[in-house]
């Protein structure tokens, strides 16, 4: 309808650009995690990732041989190239670690107890002390690093601290967990659907009333039930919570979806002799699996994302650690300054989600909309 | 025996299981209790037809009952008792609990999250909607921004770590204040009661998505005739949108608010990541995790609260069902 009279054409760049702002704003923080992620940490920590393709100035410490000290009248002095064969490009330097970029390349520094460095922009320096120069002196600079990407961070996080056993872990905790929720539910969805008997409306409204009741109510008295029958905090343990905990939901989005199924299919197949059961597995199962496609992908995204159920279902041990455990309790204790391992976790926990969810967002959003506007 | 290969079998014993248990109890019924050619074939179909429901709602019905029905009993039989378990004190964990600064605050920041939260998610929501509506390519821009709902709470917290770091060169906010001239970076989330609202916005970034998705298919459901009359009767695009649009999906609306509303109460994972309830942040579901598996007394009491803020949607949603199937 953008050419109905009252539509104006500065509306609607106003429109586009306000999206565009939006669109940014909502990305942003996103692909800043995702640049860092591929950063080297001590660039991180040294300018943001937003001036990360351009070149980093970062702090560093040389020492000074005291071997080579040479007298020059009362001075004693000490000559040479910071960067010891090496190139670079000072930019600024100092001669104490409370004061590390004091001067600029080619001035002087004046330091304490009447001694003096100079460091020119291609590393040549001169260090000169009115006292005996007993210990290596310390000299700290600045140059410029070209910006520095690579898939250290991912290394680091994979291979030397048991990321990889997590996301092993994330995985069997979530397959089970989406799979037989499903079955479970196409049976009770469908008899609440298609079958006549007593106490059926009840039993919708109290699926209805169960999609809101807060897990943190059956927490306690899980745990103990677990303990009681033997399976106490274990894989078992999470896969049957995650189960019932998806089940409303399950039900309910498969119930709405089958009631819709055209009825004559139904009653015809039945005036043919089918049973019951044939008809929920010949028909109405092959006929819902958009339905179930849209709760596979939420209670797949669901478990995969959690971390209450597991952090009280799994065993606290580190061998038993999903992902979202292991980033919220253990990295973000240890690993609190190291941004570059936190990022490139954070990308790991979140690319499978990210590609289903791109792959198959027409059935999740089918089944947001059967789920909550109905 | 590894995990993964411990779930496979899991799945195939289950997937088999649940088959199995439906086919074969189906069987069972129609050939042996109930077969339909003894004496009366006819009142034996009718009887077996009787038993199948219960048949194919079993296994649904035993696990909602143990895993969501009685929790609601257990937990609140639980938070009767003391820490241990083993003494019976009314409601004294409820008592105590009233009078703990902790629960005070975590009660209050919970209601101001439930206030802030949802309307501004599905504010924001209602606003993209709108403007995506006729945009070429509007449904990029949903894509997008629905993106953080694949995210995990966890991974949304850790990217705003980033952006609330308390370092002009790794923060964004910081850097931004730097650039106007700001001396000291400031670490946002220790400032005392702002910093609830720089945890919210984490939530409203996620939901927002959410919201947005549904609004905008109401959106576009609404008949095309009273957008036409009303621009015929010389209504301004803004009337069009607040007399018009947002009148006829008040009801979704009102869905998407309290779909986000139940959420807040329950989300623990943001909190509990960005600042761990301190600096007054806490709310309900972290205050809970501070006491689960120290004092299971209060931590029943807690839940069992949010329970009861909970109840009046719960209602309302088991009566909207009930008008709907009517």
């Amino acid at each position: 309808m953008d050419n109905i009279a009252g539509t104006k054409s500065s509306l609607s760049w106003a429109v586009n650009l306000s999206v565009i702002f939006l669109v940014v704003l909502w990305l942003i923080p996103t692909v800043g995690l995702l640049v860092s992620s591929f950063r080297d940490r001590d660039q991180i920590s040294a300018s943001g990732w937003w001036l990360s393709p351009f070149a980093v100035e970062q702090n560093f410490q040389a020492k000074i041989p005291a071997g080579e000290v040479r007298q020059d009248g009362e001075f004693f002095v000490i000559e040479g190239n910071i960067f010891s064969g090496g190139e670079g490009e000072v930019i600024r330097f100092g001669g104490a670690r409370s004061n590390p970029t004091v001067a600029a390349a080619g001035e002087t520094a004046e330091l304490t107890r009447d001694r003096s460095l100079t460091v020119q922009e291609n590393g040549d320096f001169v260090y000169r002390s009115p006292a005996e120069i007993k210990r290596d002196p310390s000299v700290y600079y600045s140059t410029a690093t070209p910006p520095d990407f690579s898939l250290d961070n991912y290394q680091t996080i994979l291979f030397s601290n048991n990321m990889d056993i997590a996301f092993i872990n994330t995985l069997t905790v979530t397959i089970p967990a989406t799979i037989i929720p499903i079955l479970i539910a196409a049976f009770a969805a469908y008899a609440l659907a298609w079958m006549d008997f007593a106490g059926r409306g009840l039993l919708i409204a109290m699926v209805v009333g169960l999609l809101v009741v807060p897990l943190q109510l059956a927490l306690v008295p899980l745990l103990q039930f677990h303990n009681k029958i033997g399976i106490g905090q274990s894989f078992l343990g999470i896969w049957m919570a995650h189960t019932g905990f998806g089940l409303p939901l399950a039900i309910y989005l498969l119930r709405n979806y089958m009631v819709g199924l055209p009825r004559d299919i139904i009653e015809s197949a039945k005036v043919d002799g089918a049973t019951d059961f044939q008809v929920f597995t010949k028909i109405v199962l092959p006929l819902s699996f958009p339905a179930l496609a849209s709760f596979a992908i939420f209670q797949f995204l669901w478990t995969w994302n959690d971390l209450l159920v597991a952090k009280v279902f799994l065993p606290s041990n580190s061998e038993s650690w999903v992902m979202t455990v292991k980033i919220a309790d253990d990295l973000l204790g240890s690993r609190g300054g190291d941004w570059g391992i936190l990022a490139s976790a954070a990308f790991i926990s979140i690319a499978v989600p990210l590609i289903v969810f791109f792959t198959m967002q027409r059935y999740l959003v089918r089944g947001l909309l059967a789920g909550s506007v109905k | 025996m590894s995990p993964l290969l411990q779930g496979i079998i899991t799945v195939i014993v289950g997937v088999g299981g649940c088959v199995g248990y439906f086919f074969l109890s189906n069987l069972i019924l129609d050939k042996v209790i109930f077969p339909p050619r003894a004496d009366n074939p006819g009142q034996n179909i009718n009887r077996a037809n009787l038993v199948r429901p219960w048949l194919f709602l079993f296994p649904a019905m035993a696990a909602l009952g143990l895993y969501l029905v009685y929790p609601v009993v257990g937990s609140f039989y639980r938070s009767l008792y003391n820490r241990s378990g083993d003494e019976f004190i009314g409601f004294g964990n409820y008592t105590t609990m009233f009078a703990d600064d902790g629960f005070q605050i975590a009660f209050f920041n919970n209601m101001l999250w439930v206030l802030v939260v949802p309307a501004a998610a599905t504010f924001l929501g209602l606003l993209v909607a709108q403007l995506t509506d006729r945009l070429k390519w509007g449904n990029i821009a949903k894509s997008l921004i629905f993106m953080p709902m694949a995210i995990s709470f966890v991974g949304a917290s850790l990217i705003w770590k980033f952006v609330y770091a308390n370092n002009a060169d790794i923060g964004l906010i910081n850097a931004i204040r730097d650039f106007f001239g700001a001396s000291e970076p400031l670490d946002v989330l220790q400032v005392r009661f702002w910093n609830n609202f720089f945890l919210m916005f984490i939530l409203v970034w996620i939901q927002t998505g959410f919201a947005m998705v549904i609004l905008s298919a109401a959106l576009r459901g609404i008949p095309e005739e009273t957008i036409e009359a009303a621009i015929i009767d010389g209504a301004n695009p803004f009337q069009v949108f607040f007399k018009i649009k947002v009148p006829q999906i008040m009801g979704t609306i009102v869905v998407v608010w309290t779909t986000i509303t139940i959420l807040v109460l329950k989300v623990f994972d943001i909190v509990y990541t960005m600042t761990g309830g301190n600096f007054g942040t806490d709310i309900l579901p972290s205050y809970m995790m501070s006491y689960m598996f120290r004092d299971d007394g209060r931590a029943t009491a807690v839940a069992f609260i949010i329970m009861i803020v909970v109840l009046p949607v719960m209602i309302w949603n088991i009566r909207q069902a009930r008008a709907e199937m009517r």
